[in-house]
């Protein structure tokens, strides 16, 4: 099943794919369809409960040709920061692009969102604690980077900068997260192309180091690094990034109001 | 009968600042010009605690068995509250009046301040996010209110006393900020907008030796200041 959370008619809904259509679950229009191009599209996430704001994990250099270009050798633990949710934004949104900068580029993310509370979870039963997947495109301005606790917040935990969507993907219907291909389009042209096989840590060992030492909650996030190819792109570009089997997401540069 | 209100909780995400003392960055002045940092930090340094490790005054926080010791973070965090209009803070405590003092008119969005101890396992290097250093389970103590800024005062005139087990061992004196609550407010506001129960933190001061307070399983942390409820938490070993 792959599920959204969109705007329609005044208010939010859940809904599930169905034939090329949103199926709306919202009790007063269960059943209805509408295209997907008449809704607003939100990220895929339920909210979380009072006091327990979404945990976002994020990885840096998680594929070896990622690292290599941005000339690091591959870490030897998972290289992790933290974003804000407010830092999310849906399919169709748009990221601002901040006036005077050089270089902001997409990353291409398979995301993995927790299903069940996982607190020191072995490898082997990683895979039960996912509640699905999802794609998203964690910005980065490298103008702004700074050596400190690298890469810090003004890099990678802006306004806009981190759409996520359309679809959260059952994990059921991923037999195999590890197995599936990336690629990213600007404009319609492949800039990105990518396989999630060649992460460097894959997914249940992520979730076994991460809850190792710290407890993850349904809704969490990890979002799980991208591969090489990233490029600069400019207001209106128009930005899609997709993996296979989960979705393209699409996204739109502009321009900032300054 | 008014029983007390269960503790302070933050609803959003709770932003730490590193290097927001003076004393400090002076002491970090010549290995901030040397790689890896090969500059001192220009825009705040900021990190997040995550929601598992929050930790309600009062409640025992558990150190794993491979961690001998943790360093003390003590500091206050700034409560971004709800437009004026809407409902204020839910647990912001509304006996007071609405914020009507100068403190409060330097901070617009903030309705109130909270004590908190930012625990990590010690690290020498700023260098990479300080995920497992930070977000264990239960790292990040805080205060039992969230105080009104009308009550509290000038955050930036503050004084916070540490005392492990009953030992005075830091007073952090926040005169000597690097940003002062307003400015640190805007800077970080001028990129990521922070939003209604996001928690910003305005960091935690070194020792004279450029040390932190630590502390150990079995050792009772408190945090106080003048107008605030001590922020009371318990260091307790991992259980089998």
């Amino acid at each position: 099943m792959k599920r959204a959370r969109i705007a329609w008619a005044g208010a939010i809904h859940d809904a599930v794919e169905s034939d090329g259509h949103l199926e709306l679950l919202t009790p007063a229009f269960r059943g209805r369809r509408l295209s997907l191009d008449e809704v607003v599209w939100l990220p895929p996430l339920a909210p979380t409960p009072p006091h327990r704001p979404r945990t976002i994990l994020a990885l840096g250099l998680n594929y070896a040709d990622h690292a290599k270009e941005l000339a690091f050798k591959a870490p030897e633990e998972p290289l992790v920061f933290v974003k804000g949710e407010a830092t999310l934004t849906g399919h169709r949104a748009l990221t601002v692009r901040p006036a005077g900068v050089a270089y902001m580029h997409y990353e291409c993310e398979l995301a993995v969102v927790i299903g069940k509370t996982a607190k020191k979870v072995q490898k082997a039963d990683a895979y039960d604690f996912i509640a699905g997947y999802t794609v998203a495109n964690d910005y980065a301005i490298r103008d702004y980077l700074e050596n400190w606790y690298r890469p810090n917040l003004r890099v990678k935990n802006r306004d806009t900068c981190t759409p996520i969507g359309p679809w959260l993907v059952d994990a059921a219907d991923i037999p195999d997260p590890m197995n599936l291909a990336l690629q990213t389009t600007v404009n319609g042209k492949v800039t990105q192309s990518g396989h999630t096989r060649d992460m460097i840590f894959d997914v249940p060992f992520l979730i076994e180091y991460f809850s190792s030492f710290m407890t993850l909650q349904p809704g969490d996030l990890i979002l799980t690094g991208t591969p090489d190819g990233v490029v600069d792109c400019q207001p209106g570009d128009v930005v899609v990034t997709e993996i296979e089997g989960i979705g393209a997401l699409e996204n739109t540069l502009a321009r900032s109001p300054e | 009968m008014n029983p007390s209100p269960p503790p302070f909780l933050p609803d959003g995400t709770v932003y730490g600042t590193l290097l927001n003392f003076r004393h400090e960055l002076a002491l970090w002045a010549a290995r901030a010009a040397e790689p890896p940092y090969k500059a001192p930090p220009q825009a705040p340094v900021l990190f997040i605690k995550t929601a598992n490790t929050f930790s309600p005054h009062g409640a025992a926080i558990m150190l794993p068995t491979s961690v001998p010791e943790v360093e003390i973070g003590a500091s206050i965090g700034l409560v971004i509250g709800f437009s004026e209009g809407f409902e204020s803070f839910p647990s912001a405590d509304r006996s007071q009046p609405a914020m009507n003092n100068e403190a409060a008119a330097t901070l617009p969005g903030v309705v109130g301040c909270v004590l908190l101890n930012d625990l990590s396992i010690p690290h020498d290097s700023y260098y990479r996010p300080p995920v497992k250093f930070k977000c264990l389970d239960g790292f990040l103590g805080i205060g039992p209110r969230c105080v009104p800024l009308a009550q509290a005062g000038n955050v930036n005139t503050l004084k916070l006393e540490v005392h492990v087990n009953g030992a005075l061992c830091q007073t952090v004196d926040f005169h000597t900020l690097v940003r002062d609550a307003a400015t640190l407010l805007a800077d970080v506001n001028a990129f990521m907008t922070l939003q209604p129960g996001d928690v910003l933190m305005l960091g935690s001061d070194c020792l004279p030796d450029g040390t932190r307070p630590r502390a150990r399983v079995g050792d009772r942390i408190e945090i106080s200041a003048p107008g605030f409820e001590p922020l009371v938490n318990t260091l307790v070993g991992e259980t089998a």
